[in-house]
């Protein structure tokens, strides 16, 4: 028997809603049964917890007196460059952005100590930030300097708006080669030394919805340790990825676009980066609540990290030069027993996403809903499916002759 | 009985240039095992040691080395978790080379062993959060 999204935020708001997290359901539901689980569960809850690059925060600081126009001109937050394409007090700080003076890899591999997720993480944290901005100067904005302290709490909006975060599957890299690499993947060392992976496997928010028939445009979701809605398909979605019977992507495929309001979120969420080698980036916790609309949506949520693939890519080779061969696919299950195998070799297993924080995720939002603080939204749109034609190309290069 | 145990000792400039660890091993017959060394531009020296004895010269060996003014520190001190900033992803797990990193297969949280720490520092920007931090 189905449900909607209206009858389940009523249940909500009584405080009878049924919640479960994307974990406890797998053994419920064995226990149940699909049929029984569907129609008892009202929301599956789910986590991620990663370092998601494309990140960013627009703000608006409101307006100096007299009047400067930042954009078009130069604006720095601890030192670390805003984006000034916009109007007069209007900035975007991306969570890669590094001070002019970081050597980056002059010294090979760079400590990327400092960027922009780290600006982000300390605003949320409530601390002052120092803003130096230079302008060329109108007659409506005349001031050509600003120095000044800032602080989230007295700017105007600060709103978190990140174009791809909660990659539904990632790829699991190693280094064939005869010297360690610093990727964005980790350290690598040589020969197979290492495999690295970056997914929550059964708890994490595609793999749980693997065809978007409930997640789209309106999503509410947890953001940051605040609320925010899911904005738009994520950069690079690719609903056309190879998947399994089951119909679980094998390979890097849904992305989200999500966006909230960056005054309610928390550091403790929200956490500046550096990979070493590649450059600053911030780890972002998201969860996606699930509605349970009727048993083809809990059986998705069943899923376990034996269930899903994930392709060994070889990141000295492969990766850089755009190359699809995989060596090999392993599971979720594989990766966190500690050990994978590769070409017949053992290869030891690390995660650069956190388990137990994406765990904690998916508990506060059941938490949250179990108390009533959270209603389900109704998307607007669902994101683009693997019947949309959507996907994802590479750069078609044309040389640029004179 | 014998016994084994990382240390850090902290040399004066006078004691740079003195061969300590041959004393060490002549007179107290202990074992070591050079785990990081550097002399600072203050002219300071560090040395991380594993060193092994019969218990008895052990002890002796210590006494040694603090009449001669050498500083001694358990090693287990000197690099430590930041506990807020751990987010528990596990990227340390694979870099460290004495295995100090491990999962609690119940909880996945990422549990840091100091006794089998040989702070080499390998950690500290591997570490994606910058969690781990080093004190010499």
């Amino acid at each position: 028997m189905a449900k909607t999204i209206a009858e389940i935020n009523e249940k909500i708001k009584k405080g009878q809603a049924v919640v479960f997290n994307a974990e406890e359901i797998i053994d419920f539901a064995r226990n149940k049964g699909i049929k029984e689980a569907a129609k008892e569960v009202d929301v599956v809850t789910t986590g991620t917890f990663g370092i998601m690059c494309s990140s960013g925060a627009f703000f608006n600081i409101g307006h100096a007196k007299p009047r400067i126009k930042l954009g078009g001109g130069r604006t720095f937050f601890n030192d670390v460059p805003a984006y000034t394409g916009l109007a007069a007090v209007d900035l975007f700080l991306g969570a890669n952005a590094l001070p002019d003076d970081d050597p980056r890899n002059r010294i090979h591999p760079g400590e990327f100590n400092y960027g922009g997720g780290h600006v982000i993480e300390e605003l949320v944290a409530g601390k002052d930030v120092r803003l130096v901005a230079s302008a060329y100067g109108t007659d409506c904005y005349p001031r050509k300097k600003l120095e000044t302290w800032i602080n989230i709490k007295d700017m105007n909006q600060a709103t978190l708006f990140n174009i791809r975060n909660a990659y539904q599957n990632y790829n699991v890299a190693v280094n064939t080669s005869n010297k360690t690499i610093y990727t964005y993947m980790g350290v690598l060392k040589p020969k197979l030394g290492n495999a690295n992976y970056s997914s929550a496997g059964q708890l994490s928010p595609l793999f749980n919805d693997p065809f978007y028939k409930t997640v789209g445009i309106g999503t509410k979701i947890f953001l940051g340790g605040g609320t925010g809605y899911v904005a738009w398909h994520g950069t690079q979605h690719n609903p056309d990825a190879p998947r399994t019977e089951k119909g679980i992507p094998k390979d890097g495929a849904g992305t989200l676009a999500v966006i909230g309001d960056l005054k309610q979120m928390s550091p403790k969420w929200l956490v500046g980066t550096s990979v070493m080698g590649y450059g600053c980036s911030i780890t972002v916790g998201i969860g996606l609540p699930i509605p349970i609309l009727n048993e083809e949506i809990l059986e998705y949520t069943t899923i376990t990290d034996a269930d899903i693939y994930a392709p060994v890519i070889d990141y000295s080779d492969a990766f850089p030069n755009l190359r699809s061969d995989k060596m090999g696919e392993v599971t979720y299950a594989e990766l966190k027993s500690g050990k994978i195998k590769v070409k017949g070799q053992d290869v030891p297993t690390a995660s650069r996403s956190s388990y137990p924080k994406a765990l904690e995720i998916a508990n506060v939002l059941k938490e949250w809903i179990d108390k009533g603080k959270f209603l389900l939204t109704e998307p607007v749109e669902l994101l683009p499916g693997v019947e949309s034609g959507v996907k994802m190309k590479p750069l078609k290069e044309r040389p640029i002759e004179d | 009985m014998t016994v084994s145990k990382k240390i850090v000792l902290r040399f004066p400039k006078r004691m740079v240039d003195r061969p300590i660890v041959y004393r060490l091993v002549k007179d107290f017959e202990l074992e070591f095992n050079i785990l990081k060394a550097s002399i600072t531009p203050e002219q300071e020296g560090l040395l991380v040691l594993e060193l092994k004895g019969e218990q008895q010269e052990y002890d002796k060996g210590i006494k040694f080395l603090i009449k001669n003014g050498v500083e001694i520190q358990s090693l287990s001190q000197d690099v430590t978790r930041n506990e807020e900033r751990c987010t528990h992803c596990g990227a340390c797990i694979t870099v460290c080379p004495t295995g100090a990193f491990k999962i609690e297969p119940k909880t996945r949280l990422v549990i840091f062993e100091n006794e089998k720490c040989i702070a080499c520092g390998l950690c500290i920007p591997a570490c994606p959060p910058h969690a781990m931090e080093v004190h010499f």
